[in-house]
């Protein structure tokens, strides 16, 4: 198990940079071979304990992250990156992972140029009222964090009523069913540390 | 790729629909959630966490969510992996145990603290814990734990998982697969319910 001695965990959700300390042993950077690094797609990645620790299974970490950069960056067409960040930071405040929350609050904050109104969730929570569209949005992916799953033709209606078409709406469910997959790994393998 | 794309298959998606046409605009992120739904249940190396395992649990998981089509999915799989069949039973009594809403639990303590949730702590029941033995036990709790309130996990689960048998990578794989069809039941159901919307849409355009 790793030393959590020195973990400062934040105890209120923030847009403020955090770190990430694993629970159980990442993989040492000097043992990593070629088949690590190429599940780690970004060599880089090799810097972050996170990473380290989900290469020790190379192929599941390898296909989770570009299924994770298509739906985020591929912004060629579809929903605005600003709002795919909303779908994830709504999402992880539902849940609960305040390390997903900080990440993607922050990226929806410089996409859009509404940090105020970012804050605002990350305060009051998914009830805050974001204007039409947003809380669209939000909605949305609360409907679908839940279990059972509570997302429905309503949604569809509201998300359409905001001026989202089809394949947007698709880019919102991508989002925040991701970001059940993400706040799962990030609340349950470590924790976050100021 | 050989394999039909399983969440066209769960979702009801036919080529050459709509909901395939803008599925195709994100290539990358289809063709990699098959992969990782490959890699999760066809791995290269089964060593830290068997097939029969992963079966058993992504069977419970989805049965928790109420999805009954896609339970379906996973029931046969388990049914059909060596070693697998004899688990059907106990998984699916135990799923009936398990169900309740989420996600619920924990925050730190401090200003969060006024949002904790209430909830059940599942535990396999005693009777069925020598049919699923040590290390199914521990992967069905933790799952469990994973589906419906995934903010108490602690330092503590992770030991439990160790105690049980459960190696550092078998437990990341183990996570990964729980979270991945916490993805998967979640993308399936979002296309399953725009694509009845556009039904209805095409309906209500043809006076229908």
């Amino acid at each position: 198990m790793s030393a959590a001695s020195n973990v400062n965990p934040p105890v209120v959700f923030t847009q403020d940079e955090l770190g990430w300390v694993s629970w159980i042993d990442p993989l040492p950077e000097a043992e990593l071979t070629e088949r690590h690094f190429a599940g780690l797609v970004d060599r880089s990645r090799s810097k972050s304990e996170y990473f380290r620790l989900l290469v020790r299974d190379p192929e599941v970490l390898e296909a989770r992250t570009k299924t994770d950069k298509d739906i985020f960056y591929n912004v060629a067409d579809g929903l605005p990156r600003a709002e795919r960040e909303l779908a994830a930071a709504a999402t992880s405040r539902y849940n609960g992972c305040i390390y997903c929350a900080s990440v993607h609050a922050r990226f929806a904050s410089t996409y859009s140029k509404r940090r105020d109104d970012v804050q605002r969730l990350l305060d009051e929570g998914v009830g805050a009222d974001l204007g039409e569209r947003w809380n669209a949005v939000v909605k949305a992916s609360v409907a679908l964090a839940a279990t059972p799953i509570a997302f429905g033709p309503d949604n569809i209606d509201e998300l359409r009523r905001a001026g989202l078409d089809d394949a947007e709406i698709v880019d919102v469910i991508n989002g925040a069913s991701f970001f059940n997959w993400a706040n799962r790994l990030m609340l349950s393998l470590g924790e976050p540390s100021k | 790729m050989d394999t039909k794309d399983i969440i066209d298959t769960l979702a009801g998606i036919e080529p050459g629909s709509s909901l395939d046409a803008i599925r195709g605009r994100r290539l990358q992120a289809r063709d990699n959630a098959q992969k990782s739904y490959l890699s999760l249940f066809e791995p290269i190396d089964a060593g830290d966490f068997a097939l029969a395992e992963r079966a058993a649990v992504a069977l419970f998981v989805i049965g928790l969510h109420r999805e009954p089509t896609m339970a379906g999915f996973y029931r046969a799989k388990l049914a059909a992996t060596a070693d697998g069949a004899r688990l059907v039973e106990a998984v699916d009594a135990e799923i009936a145990r398990g169900e309740t809403s989420g996600p619920y639990g924990a925050f730190p303590a401090g200003p969060l603290s006024v949002e904790n949730k209430a909830g059940l702590i599942y535990r396999v029941s005693a009777e069925r814990k020598p049919d699923l033995g040590d290390r199914l036990v521990a992967a069905l709790e933790h799952a469990h734990l994973l589906v419906f309130r995934p903010r108490d996990a602690a330092a503590a689960d992770m030991k439990a998982l160790l105690a049980a048998g459960w190696s550092n990578t078998g437990i990341v794989t183990f996570s990964q697969l729980v979270a991945f069809l916490s993805f998967q039941v979640r993308t399936v159901t979002g296309l399953r319910v725009l694509g009845a919307s556009l039904g209805r849409t095409a309906n209500a355009a043809a006076g229908t």
